[in-house]
């Protein structure tokens, strides 16, 4: 199988990043949001993991959790996040800062409001330098410089002085990845990093995370709603819907196998160019539920145009993976493959 | 940068020009009170007052008393440049009075500056940190007070507490710097504080709001990110983004004030040009009302200028054009 050289380099070592029935709960006057509700996966060094979902799925929430980025104070975390043997929701505020920009880097979204609007990007960036080493201004100034060069900024001494009104919408991710990279760190998450991004733009910056990863020897999670962003850059893919992950696989395994209905959706919905004309892209029917009132039983069963009686019950749980191939549904696997060719290969 | 400056300062020029006309045509078409006649003495004959009027040359045209009064703005008078022309009160040369007055509202106005923007910036900044709860409502509740509570009454309320009570101050009135440094200060004191807390209130809400907003800014995920420590993330990144609004309107409001805080200057006595341009409306001195009108124009007019400017050094998204 060709799956198995990368899932021997899975299994040699520790996860650089473990998360362990990871929970964030957020009460609020309307109920409690149960934004992650339970969520177990690895990174190991080296991978690039997808993490994929409609909006308020919990995957942003997961990985700002990993990042200590959770601000409200009301909110409740359970479960654990091991990084490098340590577990960072036990870890004191101090040395949480240190983790992050040194050891872990994010960048987000929207590079248009990411960045502060009155400091010069190469400032931006040297701050990140000198919150953890002991580096003067000027070395700090010229390791900026020389990390623009490296994010594919033209005259990366010019562009330090700038501010990020100056820049473009991809330019500025690049600056944001500079930032976020500076210092080496050995995991990179990005969220959603193209979204925000001209089509043509998008696949710039996605091969940059590629090749970036591999000159920094770091592992990436690419957090987006978009399949089609990750099916060529992550190696591995979970598929998150209403805080839990409901399928997860190697990325040739989503495509070709997927086994969740709720997958199928995403994939039907990523448009394609040989599509005939008369083919019209399938949305999946219905809403994301409220993280209030998630229904009971499969919280997908609403949507979900295969449901059985007992969707509406029981939550189908997820069988331990130990990195294969897994789905949380209730449809047996003949069912699932049997669907998936039938109705979902023709589609995609 | 200098082609705006310069544009700039060619509005400021029409801009007083402008003023100066209104205030001049009220004057001339509703006169407070006929200066002639207040100046004929009591029971004056039909002639004296002609004369008086001819001798404050009131018996010109509108236009060539405005042209007359411009020509002694722009080239001065035989009191020097530029020309504040003579009293119709007081006969005598309005200069001297009102550089002296100036100087006593620029005090006042300045000092006071300097408490409210303390003020305000640092119980904006409590409250934002601590919002919802007892300081922000302490803060707030001040905020209220401040902004609803009128300056003669908190003056009077000041003196009376402060001065007439607890004898903590020596009173009201001006005691310049030369005089003492000390009574000074003492007889500064509770001017400053009364017209800040007005303002610092205002302030001190404007930066709350502005503090508040920066919080919610993507960027500031952006600063944690990077593994800033929680004060440089906010009273570097948030602060710099929320004080920069308050700077331009800083500039303005300093300007109103240097054309004379009348309120104040009333109710603790001080010579300023408040006073001055009340007295000199209730005589109908068109001369000095004249001369503050064109001083407080030009000061607003200048400061809102200067805090344009500034606010472009510390907004790298607005430039000149």
């Amino acid at each position: 199988m060709t799956v198995r050289s990368s899932r021997d380099a899975v299994a040699d070592g520790k996860a650089l990043l473990e998360v362990r029935d990871l929970k964030v709960h957020f009460p609020t006057p309307d109920g409690l949001v149960k934004a992650v509700d339970g969520v177990n996966f690895k990174i190991h060094r080296g991978e690039t993991l997808g993490v994929v979902g409609e909006s308020g799925s919990g995957k942003s929430v997961t990985f700002l959790t990993v990042m200590g980025l959770i601000t409200s104070k009301g909110a409740r975390l359970e479960g654990e996040v091991i990084f490098k043997g340590r577990d960072l929701l036990k870890l004191p505020v101090e040395e949480m800062r240190h983790i992050r920009g040194k050891e872990m880097g994010m960048v987000f979204q929207d590079p248009m409001t990411s960045l502060h609007p009155m400091y010069r990007v190469g400032y931006q960036i040297a701050e990140a330098v000198l919150a953890h080493e002991a580096a003067g201004k000027k070395a700090a100034w010229k390791l900026a410089i020389d990390m623009l060069g490296r994010v594919g900024i033209p005259k990366p001494e010019e562009a330090a002085r700038r501010y990020p009104h100056e820049f473009s919408g991809g330019m500025r991710q690049r600056a944001m990845i500079a930032m976020s990279l500076v210092l080496n760190p050995d995991l990179l998450i990005a969220d959603e990093p193209t979204t925000a991004l001209d089509v043509t733009v998008q696949a710039q910056i996605l091969d940059l995370i590629d090749r970036l990863k591999t000159e920094f020897n770091a592992a990436v999670a690419i957090v987006t709603h978009d399949l089609g962003v990750v099916a060529e850059h992550c190696e591995r893919i979970h598929v998150m819907y209403a805080g839990k992950i409901v399928e997860t696989g190697m990325s040739r395994d989503l495509f070709y196998r997927g086994r969740h209905p709720y997958t199928w959706g995403l994939l039907q919905s990523i448009p394609r160019l040989d599509a005939g004309e008369t083919q019209r892209l399938l949305p999946i029917k219905g809403l994301p539920p409220s993280l209030i009132f998630v229904p009971p039983g499969c919280a997908f069963h609403p949507r979900c145009p295969y449901v059985m009686d007992v969707c509406r019950t029981e939550v189908p749980t997820m069988p331990p993976t130990d990195g294969r191939h897994a789905a949380a549904c209730h449809l047996s696997p003949e069912e699932q493959e049997r669907i998936f060719v039938a109705k979902v290969l023709q589609q995609t | 940068m200098a082609r705006y400056i310069a544009r700039r300062l060619l509005w400021v020029l029409l801009v007083v020009i402008l003023v100066t006309f209104l205030t001049f045509l009220i004057f001339f078409v509703i006169p407070p009170v006929d200066p002639a006649i207040l100046f004929a003495g009591r029971a004056p004959s039909a002639r004296l007052i002609e004369e008086v009027r001819q001798s404050l040359g009131l018996d010109h045209s509108f236009w060539a008393q405005y042209g007359l009064f411009v020509k002694r703005i722009f080239l001065g008078d035989q009191y020097g440049w530029p020309g504040f022309g003579m009293s119709f009160v007081t006969r005598s040369p309005i200069r001297e009075n009102f550089l002296s007055r100036t100087w006593v509202t620029g005090q006042l106005a300045l000092g006071a500056a300097v408490v409210w923007l303390f003020l305000g910036v640092f119980i904006g900044i409590t409250s934002a940190l601590k919002r919802g709860r007892w300081q922000d409502r302490a803060s707030m509740g001040f905020a209220l007070f401040g902004v609803s509570a009128p300056v003669f009454w908190l003056g009077l309320m000041g003196l009376y507490i402060f001065w007439e009570k607890l004898h903590w101050l020596p009173g009201t009135g001006y005691v310049s710097f030369s005089e003492g440094p000390s009574q000074w200060f003492l007889h500064f004191l509770l001017p400053w504080v009364v017209l800040a807390l007005l303002f610092a209130a205002f302030y001190a809400r404007m930066v709350r709001g502005s503090l508040l907003e920066a919080f919610g800014q993507d960027w500031m995920r952006t600063a944690r990110a990077k593994g800033l420590s929680e004060r440089k993330v906010v009273y570097k990144h948030a602060l710099r983004a929320s004080l920069t609004p308050v700077v331009s309107l800083f500039g303005a409001d300093l300007g109103t004030l240097l054309g004379g805080a009348i309120i104040t200057e009333t109710v603790f006595n001080l010579p300023g040009l408040g006073t001055y341009v009340v007295r000199s409306v209730q005589n109908g001195d068109l001369p000095v009302i004249m001369d503050v009108v064109v001083f407080a124009s030009l000061a607003v007019a200048l400061m809102s200028l200067v805090a344009d400017i500034l606010y472009a050094f510390l907004d790298p998204r607005v430039r000149f054009s």
